[in-house]
């Protein structure tokens, strides 16, 4: 199980931000070629980047680029280069229709098949506008590439003609189609960042909030910001409990070739079941229970 | 190569600042200034002039001030500055 509980933004042309991100230990980097980076600085950014990628052993953190879009005269150029340089993921701005999905797609791949690893990037959208959002199942299946979609609310709420607040009602629906989506799909959900580096505790409540919606994790824009998420994100041990109580029900009542069992008086079926194993899947990637605790059970 | 004068990279920490220009002289001038000079100047200087040997600038007035960058940090802005200098990209259009 890849946690993406943390997706870190590292402007592009910021080489000391670049060399240093990982060592904070977020579970995703994402190099910016877009927003961060000025149109007289896009082609040095994507050179260091490129340098980056290609040099830097950022060890188990996975890898994403966000590219310039292709209607615009960097965004072919951007694809060539962390193709060749062997990102994990490049992650697309601004996606409105599952066609620009399928035009990355296609410019990925020419450059894969030049150099001989076809299949190997990954594709994320961010969904970043109101026609995205209704688009937004057909973004998510539009490659086999897809590993996940974002919500970016900075352009939506603009779009959608609002303001964003501390509460997010605005974002409700959007983080809700994003999720449904993407679990329709069988790829991940990631959530916007929250900029407000001064306001810890109204980020630790957007952070529980989309926990709760079903994300997997969210774009941050601080190291400050990981031990909050991973925080919220570590299941606790009474769950951690509960579920391994759970499972030890369900081997019992295998072993006796029953069908329903109840735990402590309550009715266990098939979708508690699952939510148990991915709770255990979470504690052991997210490193509050180990393989051996497991097993001592 | 015919090369215009062009800059690329900043004096930020763990950047380098590279200029490029025309030169009268025979082969690569480089000039470096660095804090680390006396213990890296001759892998920054090398990693320099390999970058632009592989891009084909073999006649140039080199200008580096470095900040601590990392040896792929100076090839990239290296190559920006070679780039910019010569008009000719490395990536298809």
């Amino acid at each position: 199980m890849r946690l993406r509980r943390t997706m870190m933004f590292v402007p592009g042309n910021n080489p000391g931000m670049m060399s240093d991100a990982f060592i904070y230990g977020p579970d995703s980097i994402m190099l910016d070629l877009e927003d961060s980076v000025t149109m007289a600085e896009k082609d040095a950014a994507r050179l260091l980047v490129y340098n980056a990628l290609k040099t830097i052993d950022y060890g188990n953190t996975e890898m994403v680029v966000r590219i310039n879009p292709l209607n615009t005269p960097y965004g072919k150029k951007d694809i060539e280069a962390v193709v060749k340089a062997g990102v994990d993921v490049i992650r697309m701005p601004k996606t409105e229709t599952a066609e620009e999905v399928r035009e990355v797609e296609a410019e990925i791949e020419k450059v894969e098949k030049e150099i001989g690893c076809l299949g190997r990037t990954k594709i994320m959208a961010a969904i970043e506008s109101t026609l995205g959002i209704v688009n937004a199942y057909e973004i998510a299946v539009a490659s086999k590439r897809m590993m996940g979609i974002a919500l970016g609310a900075e352009d939506y709420c603009a779009n959608l003609k609002t303001q964003r607040t501390p509460e997010g009602t605005e974002l409700l629906l959007a983080r809700q189609t994003i999720v449904v989506a993407a679990r329709a799909a069988g790829i991940d959900a990631l959530d916007t960042v929250y900029s407000n580096l001064n306001d810890m505790e109204t980020f630790r409540k957007e952070v529980e909030l989309i926990k709760a919606l079903g994300f997997d994790g969210k774009s941050i824009i601080n190291p400050r910001q990981i031990e909050i998420v991973n925080e919220v994100f570590a299941p606790k041990q009474k769950d951690i409990e509960k579920a391994l109580t759970i499972l030890a029900a369900i081997k019992e009542a295998e072993k006796k070739g029953s069908g329903v069992i109840a735990v402590n008086g309550k009715m266990v079926d098939k979708p508690v079941v699952i939510r148990a194993q991915r709770t255990i899947e979470l504690a052991l990637a997210s490193k509050v229970l180990t393989e051996e605790e497991l097993n001592n059970e | 190569m015919e090369l215009k004068t062009a800059m690329a990279g900043t004096m930020e920490s763990g950047d380098i600042l590279i200029q490029i220009a025309p030169t009268e002289g025979e082969g690569l001038n480089i000039e470096l200034q660095s804090s680390v000079s006396y213990q890296f100047g001759n892998q920054i200087k090398k990693v320099i002039t390999d970058t632009l040997k592989e891009l084909g600038v073999t006649k140039a007035q080199v200008n580096a001030t470095d900040k601590g960058a990392l040896d792929c940090t100076i090839r990239a802005r290296v190559t920006a500055a070679a780039v910019r200098a010569t008009g000719k990209d490395v990536w298809k259009d």
